[in-house]
C-alpha cells in the first residue's frame, strides 16, 4: 500500500505537487549521496549508543544494549500546518483536563448522558481510590503525548491520547542535537523552531502547579529505577532540568508531607514528575500487596501538599475504550466540534459494529482496549489466515475488549532503507504541556517510522525507528538554535 | 441503643522498625441512624495523626511514627448512638455512584459456583427479595467461625468450606449480589454481642437496590444489620475497608493482637 | 545529594577497592607459593584465607587448602561474597544505580572488569591466575585514574571515602595476619627474616619500590611495619588512609554545611595516628594495635552511614 500513500515530501503520484517550501528538502536529498547520508546516520547512532539512549523490549535479555534506529531524513511541518495542528491539540488537551476534573468530581458528563456510565464506572482505569481529590490548580494531564497520523496534505487524525506518562521526549531532543551536528546545512536552508527549551518549559510547568503558598518549590523526577526501559529518559530529563532523580525509597511521607532523604537530611518535596504507574505510587492505597511505592503519598496528595505529574487516575482519559467518545467529550467541554478528528472506530462491544468488524477482518486494524506498544493488535491486510482466525475467536469470546479501525494509508516520508532512500510510513507524537497558566504545544515532537517496507507498525518494540521533526517558523519569527549551551543566531542569509 | 466500643490493636515486631506509616479506617461517621457521641484514637508511642478522607468517602487517619519501634498499640474508645432502620441506609454521605460497586477485586473475583447458586436464589423474585434470600442462604450454608480470618482467602475459595468467618461470608455475599447485577460492597465496623471480647472487628455487606438505595445485609446473622451495628468503612472488599493498612520500614515479622469489646452503655 | 546515591557511590568505592586488594593478595600469594626459592605452599594459601577472614567459609566449600582451590575461591567463586567476581559484580550494581553520575570512562572500567569473568575458563595454572588478576588490576587502576579525572564534587568524594575506609581495613588485616605468621609469639622483631614472606606484604600493597626509596638498610620487618602503618607517602598505608578519610569528610562537610559524628571520629583517629610511632607500636603489641584499628574503622564506617543517612 506504500504506493497509494501520501508522501509528505514527494507528494502523491497523480496528486497535487508537494508544497513549494519542501522543494529544498527534495533538492538536499538529491545532492547528498546515500553513502554520505548513511555515514551521518551511523555517526548519530554511534553517539546514541555512547550516551546510552537505550530501551528494553519485554522478554529480551540483552535489552539494555539496544537503541532505537535513527533516520537521518527529517520530517517537516510547514508553519500553517503546525498552527492548525496546535489549535486542535490545545483544544483536545483542554478537554482531557476538563474531563478528568469532571469525572473524579461532579461527573456531569455522566449525569447528562453524554457517555454511558458503566463505560467509566466499571473501567479499571477509573480509580475510585482518588475520587474527590482535586490536584493543585486543577491540572491533571500536565504532559500529554497525542499520537497523530496523516493521510493527506490536510488530513490529520488522532490515533491515541497519552495522558499518563508519555515517553519519547528525549528522542525529540537527542534527534535534534544529532541533526544540528550532522546536517547543519539544513538549518541554514530551513528556519526550524527550536525544541531545546523543552526542559525549561517543563520545569516552569512543574513549578506553576506547586501547592499554593510554596515560594521556591522543590521538584523531582520519580523513576522506577535503572532497570526500567525508559531509565535513560528519566535521568536525561532530571539532568536537563537540574533536579533530583529519585526512586520510591528516597521519599518518605511524614505528617502528610513528602520528603526526600538526602545526605544533609530531609528536604521537602513539592512537585513530583512520576514515571511510575499509579499501581506503584502508594501501597496503602493502590496495591496493598506491593512493597513498592511511597506509603502515604496519596494522603499527602489528598491533603494538597504535593503535586503529582501527571495526576493519578488519568488512565481513564486515554483508555482505548474511551477514545471513540473523544469527539463527544471535546464537544461537551469546549462547546465546539473537535478540530482534530478521531480515526473512525468500531466499538466491538456494540453488536452491529462487531458484525461489521467480523465481516471485514482482512481490511481493518483490531486493537485490544487494554493493550499497548503494538501488542495485542491485528493489522488485517498484512495478517496471516491463522492470525485472523485467532482474532476472530477472541473477538467473539470477548467483544468488549476490542475496538477496530480502518487501515489508514499513513503518510510516508523518504527514509534511508537497505537499498537507498524509500518511502516509509510515519506517525507523530507532539508533546503538549499544561500548567496553571494554560496549555502550550512544543514546536516539534517524535516522528516514528516503520522501517520495514509497507509496515504500518511504528512501535520501537516492533522494529520502528525515529526521525527528527522540523516545525518551520513564520518568517517574522526570530530564529535561534542552541548547540551545547551556546546560542547560534541564524540569519536569513541562506 | 447507646453502644460503648473498645478496640485495641497491638503490633509486636520481631525486629525494631525505623519508621511506620499506617492508614487507619477506624472512625465512624454520622448518619441518620448513627450518631458518634465520643470517639478517640490513642497510640502508645510518639506519632503524628492526620485526618483525611479516602475515595470511598471513609474517614481515614494517617499515622506516622518514627522508630526504633518494637511495636505499636492503637486503642479506640468511643460511644455511638444507633437507631432502628430496617437495614436501609439514610443520610450516609456517598461519594461514588452505585455502579462502581459492580467491580470485582482479587478477593471478590466472579465465581461460577457462587453465580449459579445466586441465580437460583434470584430466580423469579424481585431484587430485594433475592438479596434477602442470598443473605439468609449464606448464613444457613456455613457454620460460624469466630476465629481470625485468613487475609489470603478469596470468596471463591471460602465458598468451598464448611464454616465461614463474618468477613468471608460478607465477601461471598458481595460476589453473589454482583453476579445478579446488584452493586455490593463490604462494610467494616462493630457489632454488639452478648458474648465477651472478640478477636476481630465485624464485617458485613451492603447492596444497592434501585428505588430503595443501599441496604445492609449481615450474612453472619442472616438478617439486616440493626441497632447493634456500627458502620465504620466501606470498600469493594475486606482489604479495601481494613481498619489498618500499614507499611513499615525494617526487617522481621510482626505479630498482631486485636481485642474488640462492644457493649451497651 | 540523595542518601541512596551517596550510599551507592560509597559502596562502589569499597567493593572495587576490595576487588583490587584481593587481586593483589592472590598475585602475591601465587608468587610466594610458586616463584620463590623456597615455596611456601599450603601455608601461603592458608594465610591468604586468614587475611580475608574466610577460613571458615572456605572450609564449608569442602575444598582443600592448596593453590587451585583457594585461588578459585578467592577469584571466581560466585557463591563466595568475598571473591573478586562477586566484589566486581557488587561494584557494578552500585555503579549502574548511579550510572549518570559517573563519567563514561569510570563506568567503562567497572563494566570491563566485570566482563573479564564472562565465559572465562577457571584459571588453574599459576600463569592463568596471574593473567586474570593482572586483567583485574588494569581495570581497577583505570578506574582510579578515571575517578581522579572526574569533577571534584560529592560524587568523587563518596567514592574516595569508600576506597579509603576499605583500604584501611585491608592493609590492617594484611599486616596483622602476616606479622602473626612470621613472628610467632615471643620472637623478637629483627630476628631471622624470611625475605620472600616480607616481600609478599610489600607486593600486596604495591610498595616494593617505595620501600627501596624510603629505607636504605635492606629488608627489615620494623621498616615494613613503619611503612605500612605510619608513612603517609604510601597511598595504602594506614596513615594515608586515615588522612584521606579526614580530607574527604571535610570536603563533604564544607559542601553540606554539616559536621557530624563521622567527622569527629575521623579527626580524632587522625590526631592519634599522627602521634603514633611504629617503634612504640611494635614494642607495645602490633596485634592489639591493629585489632583496635580495625574495630575503630568499622565504627567509623557505621558513623558515616548514619551521618549521611545511608539507611
Amino acid at each position: 500500500m506504500g504506493q497509494d500513500a501520501f508522501d509528505e515530501i514527494m507528494g502523491t503520484t497523480g496528486g497535487p505537487p508537494p508544497r513549494a517550501e519542501l522543494a529544498a528538502l527534495g533538492r538536499w536529498l538529491s545532492v547528498t549521496s546515500d553513502t554520505e547520508l548513511r555515514r551521518r546516520q551511523q555517526s548519530a547512532e554511534a553517539a546514541f549508543r555512547q550516551l546510552g539512549i537505550t530501551f528494553a523490549v519485554y522478554g529480551d535479555s540483552d535489552a539494555s544494549e539496544r537503541i532505537i534506529p535513527f533516520d537521518i531524513v527529517p520530517r517537516v511541518f510547514l508553519h500553517d500546518e503546525w498552527a492548525r495542528l496546535s489549535e486542535g491539540l490545545v483544544q483536545r488537551v483542554e478537554a482531557i483536563n476538563a474531563f478528568l476534573d469532571d469525572i473524579y468530581g461532579e461527573r456531569r458528563i455522566l449525569s447528562e448522558g453524554v457517555l454511558p456510565a458503566d463505560l467509566i464506572l466499571s473501567n479499571p482505569q477509573f480509580r475510585p481510590e482518588i475520587a474527590g481529590i482535586r490536584p493543585p490548580h486543577g491540572v491533571w494531564a500536565h504532559i500529554c503525548g497525542i499520537d497523530l497520523v496523516r493521510t493527506g496534505p490536510d488530513d490529520f487524525f488522532v490515533l491515541e491520547d497519552n495522558a499518563r506518562t508519555p515517553s519519547g521526549v528525549s528522542y525529540m531532543l537527542e534527534n535534534r542535537e544529532a541533526m544540528l551536528r550532522l546536517c547543519p546545512e539544513l538549518f541554514r536552508e530551513f528556519r526550524v523552531a527550536a525544541v531545546d527549551s523543552y526542559p525549561d518549559r517543563l520545569l516552569e510547568v512543574m513549578k506553576s502547579v506547586a501547592p499554593h503558598g510554596v515560594g521556591a518549590p522543590t521538584c523531582v523526577v520519580l523513576t522506577p529505577g535503572h532497570y526500567n526501559s525508559a531509565y535513560y529518559e528519566h535521568s536525561f530529563l532530571a539532568d536537563s532540568m537540574g533536579i533530583e532523580l529519585v526512586e520510591a525509597v528516597d521519599l518518605v511521607v511524614d505528617d502528610d508531607i513528602v520528603w526526600m532523604r538526602t545526605i544533609a537530611g530531609r528536604v521537602k518535596v513539592d512537585v513530583i514528575y512520576r514515571r511510575v504507574d499509579d499501581d506503584f505510587l502508594d501501597p496503602l492505597v493502590f496495591r496493598p500487596d506491593s512493597m513498592l511505592g511511597v506509603p502515604g503519598l496519596i494522603a499527602a496528595y489528598a491533603a494538597g501538599n504535593v503535586a503529582i505529574i501527571n495526576a493519578p487516575g488519568n488512565g481513564i482519559a486515554d483508555d482505548k475504550a474511551i477514545y471513540s467518545y473523544m469527539p463527544d467529550i471535546v464537544r461537551f467541554y469546549s462547546g465546539g466540534e473537535a478540530k482534530l478528528p478521531n480515526v473512525e472506530t468500531w466499538r466491538c462491544r456494540e453488536p452491529e459494529a462487531l458484525k461489521y468488524v467480523l465481516d471485514h477482518l482482512d481490511e481493518v486494524v483490531v486493537k485490544l482496549v487494554d493493550g499497548s506498544g503494538g501488542y495485542g493488535m491485528l493489522v488485517g491486510p498484512t495478517a496471516s489466515k491463522a492470525e485472523i482466525a485467532a482474532f476472530r475467536a477472541a473477538l467473539v469470546a470477548e467483544p468488549h475488549r476490542y475496538i477496530a479501525q480502518p487501515t489508514l494509508a499513513l503518510s510516508t516520508v523518504p527514509t534511508m532503507a537497505e537499498r537507498g532512500l524509500a518511502p516509509r510510513h510515519v506517525d507523530f507524537r507532539p508533546f503538549v504541556l499544561t500548567g496553571s497558566k494554560g496549555v502550550q504545544v512544543v514546536p516539534g515532537g517524535l516522528t516514528r517510522v516503520a522501517l520495514r517496507e509497507g509496515s504500518l507498525v511504528v512501535n520501537s518494540s516492533q522494529g520502528g525507528g525515529t526521525k527528527d521533526s522540523f516545525v518551520l517558523m513564520d518568517d517574522a519569527a526570530p530564529m535561534t538554535q542552541t548547540i551545547g549551551g551556546m546560542t547560534q543566531s541564524m540569519g536569513g542569509g541562506a | 441503643m447507646r453502644l460503648s466500643i473498645h478496640h485495641r490493636t497491638a503490633y509486636r515486631f520481631t525486629a525494631p522498625q525505623a519508621r511506620l506509616v499506617q492508614m487507619l479506617r477506624l472512625t465512624p461517621q454520622n448518619s441518620h441512624d448513627q450518631t458518634v457521641a465520643r470517639w478517640r484514637i490513642d497510640v502508645d508511642c510518639d506519632a503524628l495523626l492526620r485526618e483525611g478522607r479516602d475515595g470511598w468517602g471513609n474517614a481515614v487517619t494517617m499515622l506516622y511514627a518514627e522508630g526504633p519501634l518494637d511495636g505499636i498499640e492503637i486503642a479506640i474508645t468511643g460511644e455511638v448512638l444507633t437507631s432502628h432502620s430496617d437495614g436501609v441506609l439514610h443520610g450516609v454521605h456517598e461519594t461514588l455512584p452505585p455502579p462502581v460497586f459492580l467491580r470485582a477485586t482479587p478477593a471478590t473475583a466472579p465465581d461460577p459456583a457462587i453465580a449459579a447458586w445466586a441465580a437460583e436464589m434470584a430466580s423469579g423474585v424481585p431484587m430485594l427479595t433475592a438479596l434477602h434470600r442470598i443473605n439468609a442462604g449464606v448464613h444457613a450454608r456455613f457454620a460460624p467461625d469466630a476465629g481470625r480470618p485468613d487475609p489470603e482467602l478469596t470468596a471463591g475459595k471460602a465458598w468451598l468450606r464448611e464454616s465461614a468467618t463474618a468477613r468471608d461470608a460478607a465477601q461471598i455475599f458481595a460476589v453473589a449480589a454482583r453476579s445478579i447485577g446488584a452493586p455490593a460492597r463490604y462494610v467494616s465496623g462493630y457489632r454488639c454481642l452478648a458474648r465477651e471480647a472478640r478477636a476481630t472487628p465485624h464485617g458485613w455487606a451492603e447492596a444497592h437496590v434501585d428505588g430503595l438505595g443501599w441496604v445492609g445485609f449481615d450474612p453472619d446473622t442472616g438478617l439486616s444489620p440493626e441497632e447493634e451495628h456500627v458502620r465504620v468503612a466501606v470498600a469493594l472488599d475486606a482489604v479495601g475497608a481494613a481498619p489498618v493498612a500499614g507499611s513499615r520500614l525494617g526487617e522481621g515479622d510482626e505479630r498482631l493482637d486485636v481485642e474488640v469489646r462492644v457493649s451497651e452503655a | 545529594m540523595l542518601s541512596r546515591t551517596a550510599s551507592s557511590l560509597y559502596w562502589l568505592g569499597r567493593y572495587f577497592e576490595r576487588a583490587d586488594f584481593i587481586a593483589r593478595l592472590v598475585e602475591a600469594t601465587v608468587r610466594l607459593d610458586v616463584l620463590s626459592a623456597r615455596p611456601a605452599g599450603q601455608a601461603a594459601w592458608a594465610s591468604a584465607l586468614t587475611v580475608t577472614e574466610t577460613d571458615a567459609a572456605f572450609g564449608a566449600t569442602g575444598g582443600e587448602i592448596r593453590r587451585r582451590d583457594v585461588a578459585r575461591f578467592l577469584t571466581v567463586d560466585p557463591s563466595h561474597p568475598g571473591s573478586i567476581i562477586r566484589c566486581t559484580e557488587m561494584a557494578r550494581l552500585n555503579a549502574r544505580a548511579v550510572r549518570t553520575a559517573l563519567t563514561r570512562e569510570a563506568w567503562a572500567a567497572i563494566n570491563r572488569a566485570w566482563l573479564i569473568f564472562e565465559g572465562r575458563p577457571p584459571a588453574d595454572d599459576p600463569t592463568a591466575v596471574l593473567n586474570l588478576v593482572d586483567a583485574v588490576k588494569t581495570e581497577t587502576r583505570g578506574f582510579e585514574g578515571a575517578v581522579h579525572r572526574m569533577l571534584r564534587n560529592q560524587t568523587t568524594w563518596f567514592i574516595r571515602l569508600g576506597q579509603a575506609i576499605e583500604r584501611a581495613d585491608n592493609t590492617a588485616r594484611l599486616l596483622d595476619v602476616k606479622y602473626h605468621i612470621l613472628l610467632p609469639a615471643g620472637e623478637r622483631v629483627g630476628g631471622v627474616v624470611d625475605r620472600d614472606q616480607w616481600t609478599t606484604i610489600l607486593q600486596t600493597v604495591s610498595a616494593v619500590t617505595a620501600y627501596r626509596w624510603l629505607y636504605s638498610d635492606g629488608l627489615q620487618p620494623a621498616n615494613v611495619i613503619d611503612l605500612l602503618v605510619a608513612r603517609g607517602e604510601l597511598p595504602r598505608s594506614l596513615a594515608a588512609s586515615v588522612e584521606e578519610t579526614v580530607d574527604v569528610l571535610s570536603l563533604l562537610a564544607r559542601r553540606t554545611g554539616l559536621h557530624g559524628e563521622a567527622d569527629r571520629m575521623a579527626r580524632m583517629r587522625a590526631t592519634r595516628m599522627a602521634r603514633t610511632r611504629s617503634g612504640e607500636v611494635i614494642a607495645s603489641g602490633l596485634h592489639q594495635f591493629l585489632q583496635s584499628f580495625i574495630h575503630e574503622n568499622a565504627l567509623l564506617h557505621g558513623a558515616i552511614g548514619r551521618q549521611f543517612k545511608f539507611g
